[in-house]
């Protein structure tokens, strides 16, 4: 249920930023979901729906998957996270803190933790959309 | 692209009245011991207290503490174990006992997750234990965490205290409240930190001596009780608010 905190910040944070275009109301939040994080889509979408306020109510929901890209700072090597590649223990861990990843994961090349996670790592708003009185 | 967790920061922690990052400049001061031991103290007498360690790269509260075999409750974020009246959160519960290497970028996204998704509820104090100097862990609470207070922890060697003073410098500048300067490990009585504390414009709040037992009371929170650090660490304690 950790989904429900993210959720709520996706809330909140689109309100906020509706608020600062002068939005009347919103019809689409896209949110962009990093697999390092392993979100369960579902239970996110559900704590969305939940959450909905009157800003919202028609609002579209897109959640879109994006793969946990890695890069190795040692020897550059670029590869995807493989959430099978990793223990049940170590995936829970992950999904709540995701830098814990470099604890359990190393480069598949030269076996160094340290690597870069280039994109997909967690829950971020990645637009919205909506509509002004005057529109 | 915007993050939607550091929106959630101050909500989460709307129930919390006062919050005391146990900072240094310097590493091996005490900071931990001085976190660990101010939150035992202020539930011995009472307080609902948290106690959050975010040295993420090297934790050390739980040790000091003993403990072990808890994890988090997970309900609409996640819900802090108790344990010894303390509510406490950390890494470890994440890290699972393994090295965590972190860089900069690293440590505050990880900071701002937990941040984000520990819901402490009402507290009277919460306590950080902070990482060492001046990187991102210092920059992030100051950032975050509004009306945050530090407590600076130095020892009496004047290689500590130059970081101390340029920490103190720092806060000033920034104009974030420092509630005081403990002086941990004193072997013999001197003046030199408290003149320097003082010139510095800060409060001296006292001295803890070196307890040679302290050790052997890891680990045991009802031998760290009965140690000569517990009982002098106390005097101080009780001067903050």
């Amino acid at each position: 249920m950790h989904e429900w905190a993210l959720a709520e910040g996706v809330i909140q944070t689109a309100t906020g930023i509706a608020e600062e275009q002068g939005l009347e109301k919103i019809t689409e939040i896209v949110v962009r979901i990093g697999e390092l994080q392993q979100i369960e889509h579902d239970i996110l979408q559900f704590a969305l729906e939940q959450l909905r306020t009157p800003l919202m109510k028609d609002a579209k929901y897109t959640l879109e998957t994006i793969p946990g890209k890695l890069k190795c700072r040692i020897c550059d090597e670029e590869w995807t996270f493989n959430p099978q590649g990793v223990g049940e223990a170590e995936s829970e861990a992950i999904h709540f803190v995701p830098e814990v990843a470099h604890a359990y994961i190393s480069c598949p090349s030269c076996g160094s933790p340290d690597f870069q996670i280039l994109e997909g790592r967690g829950v971020l708003l990645a637009s919205i959309t909506g509509v002004k009185p005057d529109d | 692209m915007t993050d939607p967790r550091p929106g959630l920061i101050g909500r989460r922690l709307e129930g919390v009245d006062g919050i005391i990052a146990v900072s240094s400049g310097k590493g091996g001061v005490g900071k931990s011991m001085v976190a660990s031991t101010l939150a035992l103290h202020l539930a011995e007498k009472g307080h609902s207290v948290g106690l959050l360690d975010l040295d993420f790269t090297s934790p050390a509260t739980h040790v000091i503490l003993g403990i072990d075999g808890l994890f988090p409750e997970e309900e609409y974020g996640i819900i802090p174990p108790v344990t010894h009246g303390i509510n406490y959160m950390s890494i470890t519960f994440f890290a699972l006992d393994k090295p965590t290497p972190l860089r900069g970028a690293d440590v505050s996204d990880a900071i701002t997750e937990l941040l984000a998704i520990t819901r402490w509820g009402d507290l009277d104090r919460l306590i950080i234990d902070m990482p060492p100097g001046l990187g991102d862990a210092t920059l992030d609470v100051i950032r975050f965490i509004e009306g945050i207070r530090f407590l600076v922890v130095t020892t009496p060697s004047k290689v500590a205290y130059e970081t101390v003073r340029k920490q103190l410098a720092l806060l000033k500048k920034l104009q974030i409240p420092i509630i005081g300067v403990v002086e941990n490990m004193t072997r013999e009585p001197t003046d030199y930190v408290s003149l320097k504390v003082e010139n510095d414009g800060a409060q001296y709040l006292g001295a803890i001596g070196y307890d040679e037992r302290l050790e052997e009371s890891i680990g045991d929170e009802a031998r760290l009780k009965e140690t000569k650090f517990y009982a002098e660490a106390s005097k101080l304690y009780s001067k903050i608010n």
